[in-house]
Order: C-alpha cells, then sequence, then structure tokens
C-alpha cells in the first residue's frame, strides 16, 4: 500500500469515521449516504482520485436495513491507486445525493442504478430511467423481482400476448396495436 | 412496488423542454430524430438533436434498444456458465470479455493459472483487439464514404476469425477461456496461421495508411473535428484509444498489467490534439503494437498445462474420468453444482479495444454469482459524445459517433 493511499484511508477514516475493509488486496471505505458527497470531495481535491471509474449496486434482499449498497471505484490516475467506497441504504423508499457535481460520468451511472434498483438520486440533474422502456413496472434488478422471460409473439396468439403488455393496461381504451 | 418516476413526454415540445434549449421550444432550432435505426449509428442507438440549420446545438443519446439483461441473467446461472453471456456483451470483443470475466472469477475464488494459458490468452486478446480495430475502422471510413477500406479490413478480419475458430470452435462466440486457463489447447495449427497472419499483416496496415492518413477528403473531414481536452477526458471517464488521443498516457496492460502483459515489450501510442484524426491514428499504430507483443508471446510460448489443477474449480480432463473416482465425483459435482465462490467482492479491469472494461463480481459462498456488473468502456464513453458534438456539422456527427467507437450490445448490455 502507497503512502498517499494509507493518508487517504486515514483522513477518511478520521474525518467521516468510515470503516475500513480489505478483501483480496482491495480497499473499502464504508460511509454513509449523508458523506458520499464530502467523501468523494475530499477524495478527489486532496489526495487525486480524479476518476470515477464505475458506480454500481447490489441488494440484500430480503434483509431490510441495510438492503442496498451503493458501490463506488474510484481511481487516480497521477498515482495509480484504486479505492473503493460502500454506503449501506435502507431498502424503504431508498435515496442518496448524488456525486454528478463531482464526477459528472456519474450522470448515467446513476440513471442505471435508478432504473434498474429504484434507488433515488437526490439533486441529480436528469434521472431517467436509461435501459429499460420509460412504461416499464419495477427495478429489474432487484432480488424480489422475478427472472422473467418475453413471450414470442406469433400470429395466432398475438392479440392476447399483446393485451398483457404494460402498454394495454394503461391505454385500456386504446384499439389500435401496438406502436 | 410501483413508484413516481420522471418520464418526458415526447410528443409535446412542451414535454421536452428538461431535453432541450428554449430556443427549440420557441421554434428557433430544429429538432431532428436519429435512429435508432440508422446505419451511422452502428447499432440501435438513438439520438435527438436540435439542430441551428447545419449545426448541431444539442444532441441527445437515447439507448436501452438492445438490453438484454445480461447482469440479471448472469445471477440464475453458475459460474462457469454465466460465462457464455459474456460474449454476447461487446461482440467485437468477445476473448476480452471473457478475459475479464474469467480474471474476476480467479481473483474471487484465488486461482491460479497456468503460464502457458495466460499466454496463449494474450494472444487472442490482442488478436481480437486488431479484429475489432478493423471493424472500427471500415466502419469509420464507410461513414465517411470510404467504401474499399471497409472490404479490406474485412478481408484481414477473416483470418483472425479463422484463428478464433480453429481454437474454439467458433468465429466469434467462442468462451474459449474458461476460469482457470482454457477450455482446451491450441491446435498445432494455430502457430503457423498465427505467424502467417504477422507476416502478413503490417503491410496491409501500410496498405490502409496508404489509402486513409494523407487522402485529404478523409484528413478534412476528421482534423479538428470533436476535440476532446484531456482534463475533458479525465473528467467524463473516457478510457482507451480517446483517451490517449488527448494525450493521456494510460494503459491498463501497462499500469496495472494483468495475465503477464509485463512481460511484453510494447509502446503506448499516443496524440496531443484530441480529435477525430488523433484517435484514427492512435488506433493503427495500436494494431502494429498489438502485433509487437503477439509476436514476444509466440516466441516465448512455454509448454504445460493450459488450465489449473485445482480439481475445486477446474474440471479433471477426460481420461482420468475413467480410472479415477475422484476424479469422477469432480467432473459430476463441477456441472451439476458448480463451484462456491467466497462472500465477497472484486473489481477487476481490463483494457478492452474500447477502453477499461471493468466486472463487479461479488460471491455470496454459494454456487451463483450474487451481483455482476459490467462497466462497460462504450457506456462510458458515449456519455461524452454531445461534448464532442456541438458546434459540429450533423455530417461531422456521423464521425463523431464512429470515431467513440460504440457496441451497442457494450452500451446497453
Amino acid at each position: 500500500m502507497s503512502e498517499l493511499l494509507d493518508q487517504a484511508i486515514k483522513t477518511i477514516q478520521s474525518r467521516f469515521q468510515a470503516e475500513v475493509s480489505t478483501f483480496r488486496d482491495e480497499i473499502t471505505l464504508w460511509v454513509t449516504a449523508q458523506q458520499i458527497v464530502d467523501a468523494c470531495r475530499t477524495l478527489r481535491d486532496e489526495f487525486e482520485f480524479d476518476m470515477l471509474e464505475d458506480e454500481t449496486a447490489v441488494d440484500y434482499w430480503p434483509e431490510e436495513s441495510p438492503r442496498f449498497h451503493v458501490v463506488y471505484q474510484l481511481y487516480s490516475y497521477p498515482r495509480n491507486e484504486r479505492i473503493s467506497l460502500r454506503v449501506p441504504l435502507d431498502g424503504n423508499s431508498p435515496s442518496i445525493p448524488s456525486i454528478v457535481p463531482i464526477f459528472p460520468n456519474a450522470n448515467w451511472h446513476e440513471r442505471e442504478i435508478w432504473d434498474l434498483f429504484g434507488i433515488r438520486f437526490e439533486n441529480h440533474p436528469d434521472l431517467r430511467r436509461i435501459l429499460m422502456p420509460h412504461d416499464w413496472e419495477g427495478h429489474p434488478l432487484r432480488k424480489d423481482y422475478p427472472l422473467g422471460y418475453e413471450e414470442v409473439m406469433f400470429t395466432f396468439n398475438f392479440d392476447e400476448i399483446d393485451q398483457r403488455k404494460p402498454y394495454a393496461k394503461r391505454y385500456p381504451e386504446r384499439q389500435d396495436k401496438a406502436p | 412496488m410501483t413508484e413516481m418516476y420522471e418520464h418526458i413526454d415526447e410528443s409535446t415540445l412542451d414535454g421536452m423542454r428538461t431535453l432541450v434549449t428554449e430556443e427549440a421550444v420557441e421554434g428557433k432550432t430544429v429538432l431532428l430524430n436519429m435512429g435508432p435505426q440508422h446505419p451511422s449509428t452502428h447499432g440501435v442507438l438513438r439520438l435527438l438533436l436540435e439542430l441551428d440549420g447545419e449545426y448541431v446545438v444539442n444532441c441527445v443519446p437515447d439507448i436501452g434498444f438492445l438490453h438484454t439483461g445480461v447482469e440479471k441473467n448472469m445471477e440464475a446461472k453458475t459460474y462457469t456458465k454465466a460465462e457464455v453471456m459474456t460474449d454476447r456483451l461487446d461482440y467485437l470483443n468477445t476473448v476480452g470479455n471473457n478475459l475479464a470475466y474469467c480474471l474476476a472469477v480467479e481473483k474471487l475464488v484465488d486461482l491460479d493459472v497456468p503460464p502457458r494459458a495466460q499466454a496463449i490468452r494474450v494472444i487472442l486478446t490482442e488478436l481480437q483487439r486488431i479484429a475489432s480495430h478493423l471493424v472500427w475502422l471500415g466502419t469509420h471510413a464507410l461513414d465517411l464514404a470510404a467504401m474499399s477500406v471497409f472490404l479490406y479490413c474485412f478481408r484481414e478480419r477473416e483470418m483472425i476469425l479463422d484463428i478464433l475458430e480453429m481454437c474454439g470452435g467458433q468465429r466469434m462466440m467462442t468462451t474459449y477461456f474458461r476460469p482457470g486457463g482454457l477450455w482446451r489447447d491450441v491446435p498445432v495449427e494455430f502457430e503457423g496461421a498465427v505467424r502467417n497472419f504477422i507476416k502478413i499483416f503490417p503491410a496491409r496496415i501500410q496498405e490502409y495508411e496508404d489509402l486513409l492518413t494523407n487522402n485529404p477528403l478523409f484528413v478534412e473531414r476528421t482534423k479538428h473535428i470533436g476535440v476532446l481536452k484531456p482534463e475533458d477526458a479525465i473528467r467524463w471517464g473516457v478510457t482507451g484509444p480517446p483517451l490517449r488521443a488527448s494525450g493521456v498516457k494510460h494503459d491498463l496492460r501497462k499500469v496495472r498489467p494483468y495475465s503477464g502483459y509485463e512481460q511484453y515489450d510494447f509502446d503506448i501510442p499516443t496524440q496531443s490534439d484530441g480529435d477525430t484524426y488523433a484517435r484514427y491514428l492512435v488506433r493503427i499504430e495500436e494494431m502494429r503494437q498489438s502485433l509487437r507483443i503477439i509476436e514476444q508471446a509466440l516466441n516465448k510460448l512455454p509448454y504445460g498445462p493450459v488450465r489449473s489443477n485445482n480439481r475445486k474449480y477446474v474440471p479433471p480432463p477426460r481420461s482420468e474420468i475413467g480410472t479415477s473416482m475422484e476424479a469422477l465425483i469432480h467432473h459430476f459435482k463441477l456441472w451439476t453444482e458448480g463451484f462456491p465462490a467466497p462472500k465477497g467482492s472484486v473489481y477487476v479491469a481490463v483494457e478492452s479495444p474500447r477502453g477499461e472494461l471493468g466486472v463487479y463480481l461479488e460471491g455470496d459462498g454459494g454456487p451463483k454469482p450474487y451481483r455482476v456488473h459490467w462497466r462497460t468502456p462504450s457506456f462510458v464513453n458515449l456519455q461524452v459524445l454531445p461534448l464532442l458534438a456541438k458546434g459540429h456539422l450533423v455530417a461531422d456527427l456521423v464521425a463523431l459517433i464512429g470515431t467513440v467507437d460504440i457496441v451497442l450490445g457494450d452500451v446497453d448490455r
């Protein structure tokens, strides 16, 4: 472990009362949702962690609190170091401040997490679904979301399947078929 | 589980207020829909363009048309079976995806890989990098109306696909790398085929360069188009050739070597202009460097086994099953149940032709991955497209989509 990384960990630890865990030489700092923006800013401005490599989430359903973890991977170009941040979140309407003001490329990552996990990002400039269709119900990567399948449509069962689609439920009066 | 979420109603101008500028709502600028079915978007990318005359004021990418739920599907399969899905992400860099996934699994369960397997992995990954760059070069030139380059590039790509077929039995979706090594050793013709390719290919790169590098039409369309400043590239997390074309000397093969890349001598090509032409030059030079790596790896290809001897994770060879009870049990357990991985998470990143391909893999003690997340280079690099396109002509936008080198399977997963 380099001196810079050591210092960064100590600073985050003392300033945010963060816990540190190590697995397979990967260092993870555990911070709370309120601290994540400040922690990222500290790492970027004081310790040269200038790139957000990745941001994702994990669902630990049926555990309720914490149910979700949001995981950040930060990378430092000048020092060639990687550090991971982890934020536990409650299962009941999970929400966390957005880090877009610090790392602009978090924008799509956070939209993806919102789309697939239903974790709300406060102060996000454009929080919409990104991968799923806009009228999709539910958040597919949650563990309580069943692994489904798409029914194959043929001429003989087209109407039957079409009636079960989300858009058919939303516009029952519409007679015309799928857009 | 239904919750309120933001949705933009694109049927009215008022509904799109958050996407476009005030001028579009007032009718001073024109809104144009490009894609998802459009040949120059290289797949099913949809762009909402706001135009002032022929100039792009704003461009809003809309993705997700090729979303296949790979991450969710992988959670339902064992570590070995889930690998098949990795090929389908970035379908121009299939063995590279296999490599990233295998390295992640190997790190998670702490599994060794024999040196011969590592060297063969390097050779095939570099061949695939060349193949991927060839598709990029062909389609990029085709977007700029240079038809012949496309045909030449696919001629050479065919040679690489033949080599992949020789090893894995498939031209594209090989799944040839397995956690702990390879599926099987390479055939005897392998070395000759690769040497033949190394012999032929430098002259072919020269051929492409003769067609494009000093071609006034090509230079006119690419120089000073879509300039990406190095600080912007870092801020937006851009990796791979676009980053190096902006002057940042960064390659994961050098700074965080994996699979034995530290043994090979190669350069990281960089350019300082950060425009479309610079990105072209970087990728052309990368093909030459890949050839250097392949040649070195082939020259000192070690003999020995191609898969780990750790029977708890790697199935025994067929010949042992007939004579050893233990081998039969291992074979049975590994193919019915799979191997358990410890509780914990790892993040592994490799340098794919498009940039940093990262795998976040989490195990929960069972035989199936608890969570797999793909940090795909196309997804992150595509975010920078609006920044690049601002103020350029619509015709140049086509060149810019090509130069970011996205694969929609990689973007949407």
